[in-house]
């Protein structure tokens, strides 16, 4: 293995958190941008074949060792099962949020019909939703987004690596300007941290 | 016909419509609004009498169902003056169902993710010992007045009590506490609610503070923010210089 090959693995593991290429840069400040990617794939490649119970994994915009997922059930048994999942709700409202951030409350409980005060705060308790900001109307009402956190729990590189949403088809007798608000072809917003 | 579910299972009235949809084999583009406001209205029914708490989200649906159903009896008026002729009257509802439904399909797919903790597990530390250690991610958020009332009740009440007793020699008026206030700010830029107290906390200078900054608020020559809820209240002047 390369000597600097070596110094990137040695920094993601010791790394609490998902490692950026900012950071990586910063700390490799001889390296060019461009080496650093290709150690990146070198590595990120050399754990693949290796087929060993570590994965070098691109998630919330850094690198991290993260356990293979099919070894979860013996993870599992070591940390004795404390895997708390989010109820439907939450799942539901998370959805929302994620893909239509920033948004409002009130387009939360539009959208999925109930009020979503309950599931938003468990969400904001849990740090997968954080506050952004107040929007400028009447009331000043708070504005959501997801958190890197967020991205970090479920795995994601950045927003937009989640699928688009199923798409609308078009309504007979509907002029479509309903729907260009909506989320046709549309691909989740940039993370905005 | 049974009703052998658990109802519970709904997360609200779109996705119970959802499921008499799916249920009955309907095309959503073209739902039988009589037969399914029908069941719905049964289901409300079965809700009621099991003493669910029958939230009014799902009696708003039901009167939508109704509202539609009427209006699909009716001839369509000719000239309609809110243009809505030759819509369905269908197609609103069926709007809000697809989406909802494409939200319930994202939010499966969410959960099924490698989730982290439960199928993807990181060296050692805990998610949660992370979280910690992060930096938070928090912004200002502007404040209004009702969180300023509130900051003003806790530094009111941590007030010690046996000054009211004191007697007051220092004569305070509002456009003076208004000019220090101003002089301050553009000395120091930023200052939280308390650093403006100071050290002599007695009421009168408490309130003079908060009347004072109140005043300037509404005449727009400062802003207060502070960081996420609950957090500690700055304030700025409004324009620089």
């Amino acid at each position: 293995m390369k000597e600097k090959a070596a110094i990137l693995e040695a920094l993601i593991f010791a790394s609490e958190v998902p490692l950026t290429r900012d950071r990586i840069a910063e700390i490799l400040s001889d390296t060019e941008k461009k080496e650093i990617e290709t150690l990146l794939e070198e590595l990120t490649h050399q754990y693949e074949i290796r087929g060993g119970g570590i994965c070098l994994t691109e998630v919330a915009g850094g690198y991290q060792f993260r356990t293979r997922q099919d070894l979860a059930p013996w993870i599992r048994k070591l940390k004795a099962a404390r895997s708390a999942m989010l109820s439907p709700a939450a799942l539901e409202t998370l959805a929302v949020v994620a893909y239509r951030q920033p948004l409002v409350k009130a387009e939360i409980d539009r959208i999925r019909g109930v009020d979503a005060s309950g599931a938003l705060k468990g969400l904001l308790d849990k740090k997968l939703v954080r506050i952004v900001g107040r929007k400028d109307v009447p009331g000043k009402p708070i504005i959501y987004g997801t958190t890197k956190k967020f991205l970090e729990v479920f795995n994601l590189k950045d927003l937009s690596e989640l699928p688009t949403l199923r798409e609308l088809k078009d309504l007979q007798g509907n002029d479509g300007e309903q729907q260009d608000q909506g989320y046709e072809g549309r691909t989740p917003a940039e993370d905005p941290l | 016909m049974s009703y052998e579910i658990k109802l519970d299972i709904f997360e609200g009235p779109l996705d119970l419509l959802l499921y008499l949809i799916r249920k009955n084999e309907i095309d959503i583009y073209n739902i039988p609004i009589a037969l399914i406001t029908e069941q719905y209205l049964e289901y409300l029914d079965i809700m009621r009498s099991l003493n669910l708490d029958l939230a009014g989200e799902y009696l708003v649906l039901a009167a939508t169902l109704i509202h539609i159903k009427s209006r699909l009896l009716l001839p369509p008026v000719e000239g309609d003056e809110e243009g809505e002729e030759g819509e369905d009257p269908r197609n609103e509802l069926v709007r809000q169902l697809l989406e909802y439904q494409a939200f319930k399909e994202a939010a499966l797919n969410l959960e099924g993710r490698p989730l982290l903790d439960r199928d993807v597990f990181t060296r050692g530390a805990r998610a949660e010992e992370l979280a910690a250690q992060e930096p938070e991610e928090e912004v200002m958020i502007e404040v209004g007045v009702f969180e300023l009332v509130q900051a003003f009740r806790v530094i009111v009440s941590n007030l010690d009590h046996s000054e009211d007793m004191a007697i007051d020699t220092e004569k305070m008026s509002l456009t003076d506490r208004i000019n220090e206030i101003m002089e301050r700010l553009s000395e120091k830029k930023e200052l939280t609610f308390t650093e403006l107290l100071g050290e002599r906390n007695d009421r009168k200078r408490v309130v003079y503070t908060f009347l004072a900054i109140l005043e300037l608020m509404k005449l727009r020559m400062i802003r207060a923010y502070q960081l996420g809820p609950f957090g500690v209240i700055r304030l700025f002047l409004a324009v620089e210089g």
